[in-house]
């Protein structure tokens, strides 16, 4: 049994979790990564993924977007601009988030069609959202 | 001096004005609790937040590279004023304070020559302000149909405001909310939200590795901080909504209350006066016999 450590969930509207997490999955920017106890302090920012907290009671998925993770020496905190545990993310709450991640796809397309950086930021976003849907199996209706 | 079916119908009506500001007081109890919750709720993600920001921004500083949101557009010609207020009213000074605040500012601003835009939201606000400076209205955002306020609110006025940063309409941005102190005291304040402007972080900091660099970090979490602002001072301000209608409906309530009492005590006095006169009317009477 890995050494535990205080991690919290929040998002602005209120928090989701906070307990003694023995490992947590972090969908950050540049690629997953797991923070244990003693990972060296970081901060990154998120994509849109799904967040994996193991403690001693079991594991729980969250879905998040948006925001940062903050590993300090003693604590994991991570601030999404959105967070729903897992189970709260029905079909109808997915299709909704894919499609809001496909407007804002559609904008950039339209608005920076000379700014390649903007519409591929988009794309990966709402690439980002559809690999939520297959991991939890939920449909991706186009 | 009123008949007697005058004023046993001010009577009436007055209990019936005490029946409406009793529960209006208790249903603004009840949403100030709710209210109180949801800004608690929200205080530990923007504490966080505001810290790891700050942090950043004093690392960055004021390089060269640093993003606009931080450093500012380098003028202060054209200032953006939201002024937040609530869509109703009957809650005491609570509209008219900030309204008060933001005029003020607004006064002193093109008494020095500057550019005011204002940006409204709640419709109170915008009725105040219109007589006066409504030729500097540039929008309007319309909480009216809103029963609880989310972060996407603050999103979409964030949304806004950036976007016409972006475009080069304005070079500083001041929101006007009310912070919730108590049930009885809202203090108005004004808080400069673009540039950012942060308090320098206390005690030491640790050294954390960034993913990606810290600036494209704060590139990226500086607009949310925008949001994050606004998002706290529209729940201060639906906490301070509902404190100051509380206690604007208990005066109410208990002013309802004295007048009831003079007027009942007028009332028994000239009911006392009526009978007086008939007695006297029937006895000179009788005594005429």
């Amino acid at each position: 049994m890995s050494e535990a450590f205080q991690f919290d969930l929040v998002s602005p509207e209120r928090k989701l979790a906070s307990v003694q997490a023995t490992e947590v999955q972090i969908p950050a920017a540049e690629g997953a990564m797991t923070a244990m106890a003693g990972h060296a302090p970081t901060i990154t920012t998120l994509r849109p993924g799904v967040l994996r907290v193991t403690h001693a009671g079991g594991t729980e998925d969250y879905i998040v977007s948006g925001g940062f993770a903050e590993i300090g020496g003693t604590n994991v905190s991570v601030l999404a601009e959105r967070a729903l545990p897992a189970a709260e993310v029905t079909q109808t709450v997915f299709d909704a988030m894919v499609a809001e991640y496909r407007a804002a796809h559609e904008a950039a397309l339209k608005n920076f069609h000379n700014e390649p950086g903007m519409v591929d930021d988009a794309a990966r976003l709402l690439a980002d959202m559809v690999a939520i849907g297959s991991h939890m199996g939920l449909s991706y209706r186009d | 001096m009123p008949s007697l079916k005058d004023l046993k119908n001010r009577i009436t009506s007055v209990k019936s004005t005490r029946k409406i500001t009793k529960a209006m007081q208790m249903v603004a109890a009840a949403k100030l609790r709710r209210a109180q919750e949801a800004a608690e709720a929200a205080r530990p993600y923007a504490e966080r937040f505001n810290a790891v920001v700050s942090a950043l921004a004093a690392s960055v500083g004021q390089s060269d590279t640093a993003p606009l949101l931080l450093k500012g557009t380098g003028s202060d010609k054209v200032h953006m004023l939201v002024v937040m207020t609530a869509e109703r009213g009957l809650c005491g000074g609570f509209n008219s304070t900030i309204v008060r605040l933001a005029r003020q500012r607004a006064q002193a601003l093109l008494a020095e020559g500057k550019t005011v835009k204002i940006l409204t939201v709640g419709k109170k606000g915008r009725e105040q302000l219109r007589r006066d400076l409504g030729n500097h209205f540039i929008g309007h955002v319309d909480l009216s149909g809103t029963k609880t306020i989310g972060y996407a609110n603050a999103q979409a006025i964030a949304k806004d405001l950036l976007g016409r940063f972006e475009e080069g309409e304005f070079d500083i941005a001041t929101i006007f909310y009310a912070q919730f102190q108590s049930v009885i005291s809202q203090v108005p304040t004004a808080q400069q939200v673009i540039p950012a402007k942060f308090e320098a972080a206390e005690g030491p900091t640790t050294d954390y590795d960034y993913e990606p660099s810290e600036e494209a970090i704060l590139a990226d979490l500086l607009p949310q901080s925008v949001a994050t602002a606004i998002f706290s001072a529209l729940l201060e301000n639906g906490a301070s909504e509902q404190g100051a209608r509380m206690s604007a409906m208990d005066n109410a309530t208990r002013n309802a209350g004295d007048m009831i009492d003079r007027l009942t005590i007028e009332f028994n006095r000239s009911r006392q006066a009526v009978i007086t006169n008939e007695l006297i009317e029937i006895i000179s009477g009788a005594e005429a016999l």
